[in-house]
């Protein structure tokens, strides 16, 4: 029996080498047996609206009757004449250049806080977490409350403070940071990933840094932030996809308002679609929103080689 | 050093302790807020205590929508899901990890870039897809994706299993195993801290869910308490002590799953997108 040198090469010659050999043959077939409930879903929930979409993107599209080819005319009107759009794109960009580094200062700040060898660590930890957990519906609800100006919590709170009454959701300029607050609540997820990054930090690392006079300031910057710097992108990726997507809490607390303050782009996306049926336009939006979202990741992940260690790396 | 010791002490314990009544503080106003009448309710004060703690408003919260309905509803897409993800993730996860086949490395790429799609660009010609099913109005679509796998949870199982040895398998080729039986026989048995974390995971998110069930369901009658709860706060709309209630119901189940599978929960979290 010759023992064939098997080429390292995937192209043509490779998937010719492959249905020549029974065993490898087989396991193709078997290989695409296993994954052929995803492969359905790769084709039919994926890759065909991924080009549905882009096509409707051209048309004017009710839903119902046959779309109609109108070339770059939705792209136009959003860009150009309305101006809904860019208050919806700025109010999404608030969310993500302001509430994303906060969540992630929050975040951060939080697991540090949890990582500290103290005694009942784990139910400090449940506790941050839990509210996490929460289905969305039942905070904004339990938010909207807390929020109300005049028997909220947060505003008895600030009444013992001095504070005067403030109008949260009522206030265009406070509505959205009073998201961001509500945002924070809920930040226990990306806590326990910070958490699992900041255990993987090998103490020797400390212990080096202690040795050479390094105070905890030092130590933080030189020693915890190279380390869990692959975490703290994975974090930061999930968050830009995450914010630049926000629509639950709007749709439920403030559909949009005061004055357009919360309409967040997935919100007049959502709106676009299901109420005025201007599927077209809204494919558009949608197409525009992808190509931004994909933008910041791989800006993101770019300028990343100069600030993310990762110690596995082959040197 | 014991002064240095002890400052140390205090200051940690109190800036935990603080954080927490912090993150506390909203499930406690929650359930006293829940439990206070009409009047109360609407107090210029702070008042943590009600005077008389008002159960009815559990009571009633339950009447002014069909709580158990709705309840039934969400069980179902939740089991519904978790049979789904676990079976189908699990198969294709064993596709991706246990057999060697041509062209594999590269569609697991490509399931990893499908995990970066954003939702908003398949939203819409997928509601079409299920429109021209005639699925809309039914919870066919809240339920059938299930089954065709999710990529996140395809990634976590297939990490899992790569660590399970080879030997395991080939062992069982030579006793005349086939392939599937690998997988029902050895695999699943061994997995099962990894499928319970997606079991978990999947219910926890589809109890969650609160735009799938508003876009494709439309008959009240099949309402998720998520889709309820919304309802409700449209309807009655500053009934907030009964609101808090049903808010307050909707949590605890959570809550509960919670308590008894947290260690699940945080090995899941620590498995997800950081090793491999």
């Amino acid at each position: 029996m010759t023992l064939k040198k098997k080429s390292t090469d995937t192209g043509i010659n490779r998937l010719k080498e492959v249905l020549r050999s029974r065993k490898e043959r087989r396991n193709l077939r078997n290989g695409l047996l296993f994954i052929s409930p995803w492969l359905v879903a790769l084709f039919g929930f994926t890759l065909y609206p991924i080009l549905a979409s882009f096509y409707w993107s051209f048309c004017l599209f009710d839903g119902f009757s046959k779309p109609v080819f109108v070339g770059l005319e939705n792209y136009r009107i959003l860009l150009l004449e309305d101006p809904i759009f860019w208050k919806t794109l700025g109010n999404t960009l608030f969310m993500v250049i302001v509430g994303l580094p906060i969540s992630l200062g929050v975040c951060l700040s939080l697991a540090l806080l949890l990582n500290m060898k103290v005694k009942a660590q784990p139910v400090y930890r449940t506790i941050i977490y839990l509210p996490s957990i929460a289905p969305v519906i039942a905070v904004s609800v339990l938010w909207l409350w807390m929020l109300n100006p005049e028997y909220g919590l947060l505003n008895h709170l600030l009444r013992y403070l001095g504070i005067d009454v403030i109008g949260w959701l009522i206030d265009p300029k406070l509505a959205k940071p009073a998201l961001i607050l509500m945002g924070l609540w809920q930040v226990g997820g990306g806590v326990l990933i910070f958490l699992a990054g900041l255990q993987n930090v090998p103490t020797q690392l400390y212990e080096a840094a202690e040795v050479d006079g390094a105070g905890i300031f030092h130590k933080f910057i030189h020693v915890t932030l190279p380390m869990i710097s692959p975490i703290l992108l994975f974090n930061l990726i999930m968050g830009i996809i995450g914010f630049f997507q926000y629509f639950t809490q709007a749709f439920v607390m403030t559909q949009g308002g005061p004055q357009d303050s919360t309409l967040f782009y997935a919100l007049h996306l959502f709106n676009k679609a299901f109420l005025d049926f201007q599927l077209g336009y809204a494919s558009a939006m949608a197409w525009l929103l992808f190509i931004l979202i994909f933008a910041a990741t791989i800006f993101v992940l770019k300028t990343s080689q100069r600030w993310v260690y990762y110690e596995g790396e082959a040197r | 050093m014991k002064i240095k010791k002890t400052i140390k002490f205090i200051l940690s314990h109190g800036m935990l302790i603080l954080v927490s009544m912090v993150f506390v503080i909203p499930f406690i106003w929650l359930v006293s807020s829940s439990l206070k009448s009409d009047q109360e309710i609407f107090l210029n004060r702070l008042r943590w205590l009600p005077e008389n703690l008002k159960w009815e408003n559990y009571k009633e919260a339950i009447r002014y929508i069909p709580f158990f309905r709705y309840l039934l509803n969400t069980l179902l897409i939740c089991f519904g899901n978790v049979v789904g993800a676990v079976l189908s993730c699990s198969l294709v996860a064993y596709g991706f990890s246990r057999i060697k086949w041509y062209g594999r490395d590269f569609l697991f790429l490509v399931l990893l870039c499908t995990m970066m799609l954003s939702g908003v660009a398949t939203m819409i010609p997928v509601f079409r897809i299920f429109r021209a099913l005639g699925w809309i109005g039914t919870f066919l679509p809240l339920i059938f994706p299930s089954f065709l796998g999710s990529a996140f949870f395809i990634f976590l199982l297939r990490q899992f299993f790569l660590g399970i040895p080879r030997e395991l398998g080939e062992a069982a080729i030579i006793d005349g195993c086939t392939e599937p039986g690998i997988y029902a026989r050895i695999i699943l048995p061994l997995a099962k801290p990894a499928l319970l974390t997606v079991a978990l995971f999947t219910f926890l998110w589809n109890w969650n869910d609160f735009m799938g069930p508003l876009i494709y369901l439309t008959d009240n009658s099949k309402y998720t308490l998520a889709v309820g709860l919304q309802q409700f706060l449209g309807q009655h709309d500053a009934e907030w002590s009964k609101l808090m209630a049903l808010s307050f119901l909707m949590t605890l189940p959570v809550l509960v799953l919670f308590f008894f599978t947290q260690r699940t929960f945080i090995k899941g979290i620590a498995l997800t997108g950081l090793k491999g």
